[in-house]
């Protein structure tokens, strides 16, 4: 029972991004396309799986005093292979998201899963929580670059859904960076909204 | 390796011989890392520190301030283990492991030399301190640096550059967000969303710098 709540707490309730807005910088530079943002969700929900994973199993070993240094280098470890296998198997992906690839590493929702949940919890828990924080993530970005994709490119997916008509004339300041910043505030505002409703009825 | 080859070595950008300076590629990189490709604004490195001490002046200049000297020390740390140590060995591929621990221990360093020799500024840069770990400008501007093929020479003039944009747009934001306490904001935006919009906004100003580096 836990593990599905464990599982499901990170999609909606401590949603990293829009309930605790954390790992802004991937989120607002990779957001111009549908595609950029799954392939950056999955290379992050990996990492976040697998330091997760090997945090919780190490937890009673690591020394307190220097648990912020390995769990880095644990981290650094399987963005280091992401951004190998990245490279060999999806090159135009790994051009596409360019430097935000290294920058995983301090991506303070890894970090803060490690430090704040895997360092306590058995090894099934924390795979559940990373998991869910994952796709939590991975969601966020895809709402996200909806918008922007479609707003500023008159695509979702690649698929062309505003014709082409559109496309001549797109809201060019969407994909642009402003329009992350701008279109994230509409999005925070709406859950704020959704939230104070939920507080009232009950 | 002797002193003149050293030296010629760290002057040189790593691919082409003996470049050696140029003035013209220097202010384009300053320009560039300022305004144009704003690390905040334009880039998205740096978002939580913008954020987060954002909303008094004192602490955006103090923040800032030690970003830029982080910056400039991460770098020169940096490019020095990359070019010198990873690829004569053969070992790129640790660029990431390295640059990460290399940030992590200066940071630290840095802390114990201003706690022993500088108390006052430590007072006013140490609560800063061990949020710029994480603080991804730093090692945007590593990675970035690397990714450029700059020389050394270069690679400090976009640190430093790079820190005194992301210090520009935080001290900018600073102000906004003093002043924005005393708005009507709808209370659905009030805290994050509207700073958010100011950033929006403050970001299609830097959108006007496109184009100005070449």
């Amino acid at each position: 029972m836990s593990l599905i709540k464990d599982l499901t707490k990170g999609i909606y309730r401590e949603n990293p991004v829009f309930k605790l807005v954390l790992g802004m910088c991937p989120f607002l530079a990779v957001t111009t396309s549908v595609e950029n943002a799954l392939g950056m969700g999955a290379a992050a929900t990996f990492v976040l799986i697998c330091s997760n994973f090997l945090v919780s199993l190490f937890r009673n070993i690591i020394p307190s005093k220097v648990r912020i240094p390995c769990y880095i280098v644990i981290i650094a470890t399987f963005v280091t292979l992401v951004d190998m296998v990245m490279n060999a198997y999806l090159p135009d992906l790994h051009k596409s998201l360019g430097i935000f690839i290294p920058l995983i590493v301090v991506n303070c929702i890894i970090l803060g899963r490690a430090e704040g949940y895997a360092n306590r919890h058995p090894v099934l828990n924390s795979i559940a929580d990373a998991v869910g924080m994952g796709i939590g993530f991975t969601l966020a970005m895809v709402i996200l670059a909806s918008f922007r994709e479609l707003l500023g490119n008159g695509t979702w997916l690649n698929i062309n859904v505003l014709g082409t008509a559109y496309q001549n004339q797109p809201l060019l300041i969407a994909i642009l960076a402003p329009g992350a910043f701008i279109l994230l505030c509409f999005i925070l505002g709406f859950f704020n909204i959704l939230e104070k409703r939920k507080g009232g009825r009950q | 390796m002797n002193s003149t080859v050293l030296l010629t070595t760290l002057l040189a950008a790593p691919d082409s011989g003996s470049q050696g300076f140029d003035l013209g590629k220097m202010m384009a990189i300053i320009i560039a890392s300022i305004f144009v490709n704003n690390f905040v604004l334009s880039r998205f490195l740096g978002i939580c520190p913008f954020l987060g001490v954002s909303k008094q002046l004192d602490s955006a200049i103090g923040m800032g301030a030690a970003v830029i000297f982080v910056m400039t020390l991460a770098t020169l740390g940096s490019w020095t283990v990359y070019n010198l140590l990873l690829v004569p060995m053969e070992l790129t591929y640790l660029s990431t492991i390295a640059f990460i621990l290399i940030i992590a221990s200066l940071v630290q360093l840095v802390e114990m030399i201003l706690q022993k020799f500088s108390p006052a500024l430590y007072r006013a840069l140490g609560i800063f301190l061990p949020l710029i770990t994480t603080n991804c400008a730093i090692l945007g501007v590593a990675v970035l640096n690397i990714d450029e093929k700059y020389s050394l020479g270069y690679s400090l003039v976009n640190a430093i550059a790079a820190g005194i944009g992301f210090t520009f747009a935080l001290i900018l934001m600073a102000g906004l967000r003093q002043k924005l306490e005393m708005a009507d904001v709808p209370p659905a935006l009030k805290g994050k969303p509207v700073a958010f919009l100011v950033a929006g906004i403050m970001s299609i100003a830097f959108l006007g710098f496109a184009g100005l580096g070449g």
